[in-house]
């Protein structure tokens, strides 16, 4: 399964598209897809967007956790530095 | 120090004016992300995994007070109360808003700081040793120099989309501390044989993907052409250097192409006839930048402080951080003080707003308002009386800032590494921490001497393993982080690339791993013999068996 | 393909059909400029050295950014200007940004292949920096000529 990310143009935040095709900062509320579904939705988030830069995919289980292999590395943008857990999401998360 | 003039400033006034519009352009959709980004990268802004990632040029890693409780000012106000100094004398902050840059580099630019070209294919930051101006070790002072090639490098019309990115330093001493041999192009200044000052071009050195120690392609070049050859190197560079694969579109890679005399040819003939014109700057202009550099009014004073005796006498903590923290000063009753950002189980370069505000203002106090940034990710205040070195170190101590450790192996450069940088493969800082815990004992540290270890997160070596004494690369394993150990390497005046040993561990055993080739060393060096030392001596074989005996 | 020239320091659209071309290799094959209306193709990793002071029978030279990451034709444009003492347009071909264009005029080129409707845009961007620091194939002096002038008149 697959989820789509970016970075938020204005401050960078990272963020997930949502069922309803907005952006949230929380992967656990991010659309779930296929993987021709995500193909399809990052395709169709047009280049000159203002929005948000970087968009690419990332893998998820059905559970909407980072899978793969680049699972360490979408956790911690999910989450914050391992190394400053008061930074970050998982900071906000509480 | 060197201080803007009315035409410095007016050049990073527009640059910050250029790159309001540009943001804003952005902002408004006028720019897509593919128009902005080399934009932005121009003006030192990535895009990191968390957020924008801002590195801010610090010229030859020479900072004024002012200039650093800005930077305070600016980690508490726009990020998170922190910032982290980088192994190019750079500081960077890991959570700026993109529409707050330009009021950033506005700040900047009143105390004459910008992010020109702190990243992009140009011309980078100039770096140079931390000792300059204060020991007495050095044949002149290499600042001028730098700022002379600060100066010729920015905004160059011709060099602004090089090949690749482009490295140099300078250095004015035997003892090399500022890597001279591993950047595009480094400079070593010293004396001919018939007494005269010029530089020793050294060019195609390097680290990342394809480790080189640079070689020499004049001994010896008259200070007064240093523009114009730099000029011819760079315009070979740009017209031959690959364009076809970033990864061998460096500068080295070119040199080792043509070999070195060949390049050397092609250097000099087209030096030949740039040679003699505009580019070489002319002495007065030279002497203006030189009057900056000027050396602070010393007191005269006798060489030993006998406060400092006493304190060091009733004090042991203060004793051992004299000992290892500070340096000698060209300057009777002066001494150099190294703040060490490297707290046991901290991250190393990491700055909080307080430390830098508190290091200012001793700088303010006690160091003619001067404070440098070194190579190794520390601090440096160049010239302190010995007299007020107790009162230094007790303001470092209540900042944290006076651990006893430069040199020794919790003394640790480590790049960002996974938990900031989007090119990691691995986590570099929780491995630099679990090092430094196991090696906490201050006494066992100064004991073993001279160690040094570096981390980089990725084969692009932005910590510099490959020129550790002990280097950890991390490796990624089918998702897994992974460590790949080199041995004997060393970016000072010996500079040499380290051996890769054997297969990668992973990091569960690293830090096991590294202690077991410290306890062989200590068991088998001879008496002052550094790790560095007894590795060339005893060759990797040993040292392989120590590093993998438990696997 | 639309063009900006660059007269008296300013990009000014031009309508004029643009001249023949002939590439580097037709060239070498022989064959013969016509005076006052021939352009060479140089393309940027033939040495402009190849070309030499014969530049100066061509009306222009089109150098090429394949990418404007690719920076080649940057100094290319310096040595026919600086070296062979090339008099005629050096044209920018190829992926031009915005905030290049001052740049490349500082390198010697003065005619660039561009969208000429946003003319007044690049205009802006010719004027961003009042000052450089280093000498070039323009005639902008670098600070620390204005710097040396400045210490003169105060004497
Ligand atoms: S070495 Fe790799 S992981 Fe470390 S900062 Fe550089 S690019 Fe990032």
């Amino acid at each position: 399964m697959k989820a789509v990310t970016a970075n938020r143009l204005a401050d960078g935040r990272v963020v997930y598209l949502a069922p309803d095709g907005a952006w949230t900062e929380r992967l656990v509320n991010a659309a779930i897809f296929e993987n021709i579904e995500a193909e399809n939705a990052l395709a169709s988030l047009g280049a000159s967007a203002i929005e948000f830069a970087d968009a690419y995919l990332i893998e998820v289980h059905t559970d909407g956790y980072p899978s793969g292999r680049e699972a360490l590395r979408e956790t911690i943008r999910n989450s914050g530095p391992t190394i400053r857990t008061d930074l970050g999401k998982q900071a906000e998360n509480g | 120090m060197y201080r803007y003039d009315e035409f410095d400033a007016a050049i990073v006034y527009d640059r910050v004016k250029q790159f309001r519009g540009q943001v804003e352009r952005r902002l408004s959709g006028e720019l897509s992300e593919d128009e902005f980004k080399p934009l932005r990268l121009m003006n030192g802004l990535y895009l990191q995994l968390h957020a924008y990632m801002l590195r801010v040029a610090i010229p030859y890693g020479t900072l004024s007070s002012k200039q650093l409780r800005k930077l305070a000012h600016i980690a508490r106000k726009y990020d998170k109360g922190y910032a982290h100094f980088t192994t190019r004398q750079n500081v960077q902050y890991n959570w700026p808003a993109l529409v707050d840059v330009p009021d950033i580099l506005d700040g900047l630019s009143t105390v004459e700081m910008h992010a020109i070209q702190t990243s992009g294919n140009c011309i980078r930051n100039v770096t140079s040793d931390q000792y300059a101006g204060a020991t007495a070790e050095e044949i002149e002072d290499p600042r001028p120099w730098c700022e002379i090639i600060r100066q010729w490098s920015t905004l160059h019309p011709e060099f602004s989309f090089l090949p690749r990115k482009f490295k140099i330093a300078v250095t004015a001493s035997d003892h090399d501390r500022a890597a001279v041999r591993v950047h595009d192009i480094g400079l070593r200044l010293h004396k001919s044989l018939t007494g005269e000052v010029g530089f020793e071009v050294i060019v195609g050195g390097g680290l990342g993907r394809t480790p080189i120690i640079g070689p020499t392609i004049r001994e010896f070049l008259p200070k007064k052409h240093l523009l114009s050859y730099l000029e011819a190197i760079l315009r070979v560079y740009n017209l031959y250097g690959r364009r076809d694969n970033k990864y061998k579109a460096r500068i080295k890679i070119l040199v080792n192409a043509e070999g070195v005399d060949r390049f050397r040819e092609q250097v000099e003939q087209e030096w030949a006839l740039i040679k003699g014109s505009d580019l070489d700057l002319p002495v007065c202009e030279i002497d203006r930048i030189r009057v900056y550099f000027s050396p602070p009014v010393f007191e005269r004073l006798p060489h030993e402080s006998a406060s400092l005796k006493e304190s060091i006498q009733s004090d042991d903590g203060f004793a051992r951080w004299v000992r290892v923290n500070t340096a000698a000063h060209k300057q009777p009753g002066y001494a150099i003080v190294n703040i060490s950002l490297k707290p046991i189980g901290g991250v190393p370069g990491d700055a909080t707003d307080a430390q830098m505000e508190a290091a200012a203002d001793l700088a303010e106090r006690y160091s003619f308002d001067e404070i440098r940034v070194t190579h190794e990710q520390n601090l440096c205040l160049p010239h302190v009386k010995k007299d007020n070195l107790f009162a230094v170190w007790t303001t470092l101590k209540q900042h944290d800032l006076a651990t006893a450790n430069i040199g020794l192996v919790s003394d640790i450069i480590a790049c960002p590494g996974l938990d900031y940088c989007t090119l990691a493969n691995t986590r570099s800082i929780p491995i630099a921490q679990r090092i430094s815990e196991r090696f906490a004992d201050f006494d066992v540290q100064e004991n073993l001497g001279e160690i040094k270890v570096k981390i980089s997160g990725c084969i692009n070596a932005c910590g510099h393993h490959h020129v550790g004494h002990i280097g950890i690369l991390g490796v990624d394993k089918k998702g897994e982080e992974f460590y790949q150990v080199t041995l004997g390497g060393s970016a000072a005046e010996d500079a040499c690339l380290g051996d890769i040993v054997g297969r990668g561990l992973s990091s569960g055993e690293v830090v096991d791993a590294v202690e077991r080739l410290v306890d062989f060393y200590r068991g088998e060096r001879n008496d002052g013999e550094r790790f560095l030392d007894a590795y060339r001596r005893l060759g990797p074989g040993p040292f392989k068996e120590a590093l993998y005996a438990n696997a | 393909m639309p063009m900006l020239e660059l007269v008296e320091g300013k990009l000014i659209r031009v309508d004029t059909t643009p001249c023949e071309e002939i590439s580097l290799v037709v060239w070498r094959g022989g064959a013969q400029p016509e005076a006052g209306v021939s352009a060479l193709v140089l393309p940027n990793d033939a040495p402009a050295e190849d070309v030499g002071h014969e530049v100066n029978a061509f009306a222009a030279v089109v150098l090429e950014f394949p990418t404007f990451k690719d920076g080649r034709a940057y100094s290319q444009a310096r040595i026919l200007r600086e070296r062979f003492g090339y008099g005629g347009k050096i044209r920018a071909r190829g992926e031009i940004l915005r905030d290049q264009i001052a740049f490349m005029v500082r390198c010697g080129f003065d005619a660039f292949e561009m969208e000429t409707s946003k003319s007044g845009f690049y205009n802006q961007a010719l004027l961003d920096f009042s000052h450089v620091y280093q000498p070039a194939a323009d005639a902008a002096l670098p600070v620390w000529r204005q710097r040396a002038q400045r210490a003169v008149a105060a004497e």
